[in-house]
């Protein structure tokens, strides 16, 4: 394309002008304006002298936290609880591993040039669980075996909701087929499923999961608790991941089947090799928000006992040796939780600009 | 299956290629799967808990129970059933679902019109609330104001007092109670009266003003009826209303009306959380309306507040109203968060103690789920209704 001969004029705004534009357009919105500044800058000093400038940072003990801030030595202090849970401190670099892992596959999904970040996803999506399967847990190859009751913290919930992710992926995409199908039975079926986990808290099904899955199984067979919480995530997961599919499914033009069909494909070659492909790119930033709802909604296994990142800091501020931390637990889970998921979510709203080819249906 | 039939063929396709015999086959199979999958659940099921000597039935509802519960609004006490349990559970769940779905659409609409305001600070100010709340996990934020927030809060013998009427403590917050004297009858027919008169009085003005043009001020005169019709029957009456004032006694207060901070917790929680996702339906619901119909009111001569109400609000709902449901309904579901606060709710008291002291998994987890799943239903069947009210007629 060729050079425009003339630039736009630049349009040069002052700060001046730019505040009365902004904040003084009218008396009505100068008073909003003063009033409202007025309350923040009031309470967000206190806040800031709160969370840094009379903070305790440095020290061994909760003595050392006399000042009238907030006393970060607690999370400093107890971050390996905080991150491993009861993982044993010899064995932790197995957990490092996978962060690292985790990392190396996702970090790249954010940097739009990265050569072959695609396959770094897709490997982070079949290779990792199993690796993680392997190394996590421990009990072959010579890996000292770590029973998982003893896991927790941040490692506990970044597990919960990856495998919560990975394993209703499959399930809820033969839903979406199964509810998109025009066999009535079939469909039926899929539609009573999904529309009953949708219908029900997480906590009902948790607790489902940890009390009524022992009596649903054989004598003799019987899974440990982390497993029965993965088991009622992953089907309750599924049904919301069926409708975001379902949702990519619909969207598919009708010329696409009509075409497939006319090539001769069989059902199964035309889903797989024509309508999925399509159909789950479109909805990758559906999956990502699901995913992001999934990973807030991990911290309710503490209500039946497990430790995940919000249970170890709640069973942590009771603590005798520290006292009045709950606040700086609190805000300390409310950040790391923040990071992650307001990270995603803006990863998630660029995907959608980028994948919104203008024909939306 | 999609093979196609080749009607080249006189004899037809072989069976197995027949899409109509396929499609039988599969969903005979389907069927039997589940069934199996049934049936081998129902029969470990059963065998298990004979063999851990668990009874089976829905008898258990009229056992005695024989635990406390911290709040009901209906008359209960130990003594009284587990179908009891169920009716305070299930009543707590309601009561702090509705509460939540109030102030959460409130403070929800609030915050998406700041999100759209032309003043900066105001319209940063809703972002950052949105951007905060809606990514830190409901259970972190509930702890938060429980622990942290109104468990530091006096105790009941420092409570903060405002006029020797209300008292905030850590154990609640304490309101005088209403208590109706003989005569508040009137006071009631008063209502229905004005609500009646305001209704007819809608009625009357719609027809003038198709009939004559002329505008009546329907809504400032109905909100004159509606105050004033009550109020003068209230002192007909002669004034038939007493307070019943809370008051320290021993280590706690006794009389009005008490909100426990559980139940203030969650309700706070619940509000603020769903309010972030409301505000955010609600801003891209007005951006959805387009610029040109403000400009086509303007032209009509319509003043800034008709033009809201009028032409943008009707068709913002529109957008607004689907996401909208599926936000109610996520907020009663999370209510039952409660258990974690020791809000007595119907997963608390009846998923957790009951089942606890029965052993009736089966059948408590039955019932709750299907309690849910009513409440879900329900909630979409009335939005679904109002949103084919407001839905545009095609013609």
């Amino acid at each position: 394309m060729a050079e425009p001969m003339l630039k736009p004029p630049k349009i040069a705004i002052s700060p001046v002008d730019w505040m009365r534009e902004n904040l003084f357009s009218s008396w009505y919105n100068s008073l909003l304006t003063i009033v409202v500044g007025y309350l923040v800058v009031t309470s967000a000093w206190p806040l800031f002298s709160w969370l840094f400038f009379n903070a305790t940072f440095l020290g061994e003990d909760s003595s050392d936290c006399t000042g009238t801030g907030a006393c970060w030595l607690f999370i400093s202090q107890r971050l390996n609880f905080f991150i491993y849970g009861f993982y044993p401190d010899d064995l932790q670099w197995r957990v490092d591993v996978m962060f690292l892992l985790l990392a190396v596959c996702f970090i790249p999904q954010f940097i739009e040039r990265f050569p072959g970040r695609k396959w770094f996803g897709l490997f982070g999506l079949t290779g990792l669980p199993v690796i993680g399967y392997f190394l996590i847990p421990g009990g072959n190859f010579g890996l000292e075996e770590v029973q998982s009751s003893k896991w927790g913290g941040l490692m506990l919930t970044l597990i919960l909701a990856y495998i919560g992710i990975i394993a209703s992926l499959p399930i809820g995409i033969l839903l979406a087929l199964g509810r998109r199908s025009e066999m009535p039975i079939i469909r039926g079926i899929c539609v009573v499923f999904i529309e009953v986990w949708r219908a029900v808290p997480l906590i009902t099904v948790l607790f489902m999961a940890s009390v009524m899955l022992p009596l649903f199984l054989p004598d003799g067979m019987n899974f440990e608790k982390l497993m029965r919480a993965l088991i009622g995530i992953t089907l309750w997961q599924s049904a919301y991941m069926a409708e975001v599919i379902r949702g990519g499914l619909q969207a598919i033009p009708r010329g696409q089947y009509e075409a497939a069909d006319a090539l001769g494909l069989g059902y199964w070659k035309k889903t797989g090799l024509i309508i999925l492909p399509q159909a789950l790119k479109m909805v990758i930033p559906g999956i990502v928000n699901t995913f992001i709802s999934l990973f807030k909604d991990t911290t309710l296994v503490l209500i039946i006992g497990l430790f995940d990142i919000l249970g170890t800091v709640q069973s942590t501020i009771t603590d005798p040796a520290w006292q009045n931390v709950a606040i700086e637990g609190y805000v300390f889970v409310a950040f790391c939780f923040w990071v992650f998921c307001f990270g995603i979510s803006r990863y998630s709203q660029n995907l959608e600009r980028k994948l919104d080819t203008g024909h939306k249906t | 299956m999609k093979k196609q039939a080749t009607d080249s063929v006189p004899a037809g396709p072989k069976p197995w290629y027949d899409p109509r015999v396929r499609s039988l086959f599969f969903q005979f199979i389907a069927i039997a799967l589940v069934f199996w999958g049934g049936w081998t659940l129902v029969d470990n099921t059963l065998s298990n808990m004979q063999s851990r000597g668990i009874s089976t039935g829905f008898g258990f509802l009229g056992e005695t129970s024989g635990f406390g519960i911290i709040m009901s609004l209906v008359p209960y006490d130990s003594t009284m059933t587990y179908g009891r349990t169920f009716v305070v559970g299930l009543m707590n769940t309601l009561l702090v679902s509705a509460m939540g779905i109030v102030t959460a659409t409130i403070i929800g609409f609030v915050v998406g019109v700041a999100r759209l305001s032309s003043n900066w600070l105001v319209a940063k100010l809703a972002l950052v609330y949105i951007e905060v709340i809606r990514n830190i996990p409901l259970l972190l934020q509930i702890f938060f104001w429980y622990f942290a927030v109104l468990g530091s809060l006096p105790s009941a013998r420092q409570s903060l007092d405002v006029g020797g009427t209300f008292f905030l403590n850590n154990r609640g917050l304490y309101l005088p109670g209403p208590v109706t004297q003989d005569g508040f009858g009137l006071v009631w027919g008063a209502v229905i009266a004005a609500i009646v008169a305001v209704i007819g009085l809608r009625i009357w003005a719609k027809e003038r003003q198709l009939a004559t043009g002329a505008i009546f001020p329907t809504f400032r005169v109905g909100l004159a009826i509606l105050v004033v019709v009550p109020v003068a029957g209230y002192f007909v009456a002669g004034a038939p209303l007493e307070w019943d004032l809370p008051e320290l006694k021993g280590f706690n207060f006794g009389g009005g009306i008490t909100i426990i901070p559980e139940l203030a917790a969650l309700w706070i929680a619940l509000s603020l959380y769903t309010a972030s996702f409301i505000a955010e339906i609600v801003r891209s619901g007005i951006l959805s309306v387009s610029g040109g119909q403000t400009e086509a009111a303007k032209a009509l001569g319509l003043p800034n507040g008709l033009t809201l109400r009028l032409v943008v609000i009707p068709q913002a709902m529109r957008v607004i109203i689907p996401p909208l449901t599926s936000q109610y309904l996520n907020l009663a579901k999370n209510s039952s968060l409660a258990t974690a606060i020791g809000y007595p709710d119907l997963v608390a008291v009846f998923m957790g103690t009951t089942l606890n002291q029965t052993g009736q998994a089966v059948e408590v987890v039955a019932i709750t789920m299907a309690v849910y799943l009513t409440i879900s239903l329900s909630i979409s069947l009335v939005m679904n209704i109002y949103n084919r009210a407001v839905a545009i007629k095609e013609r």
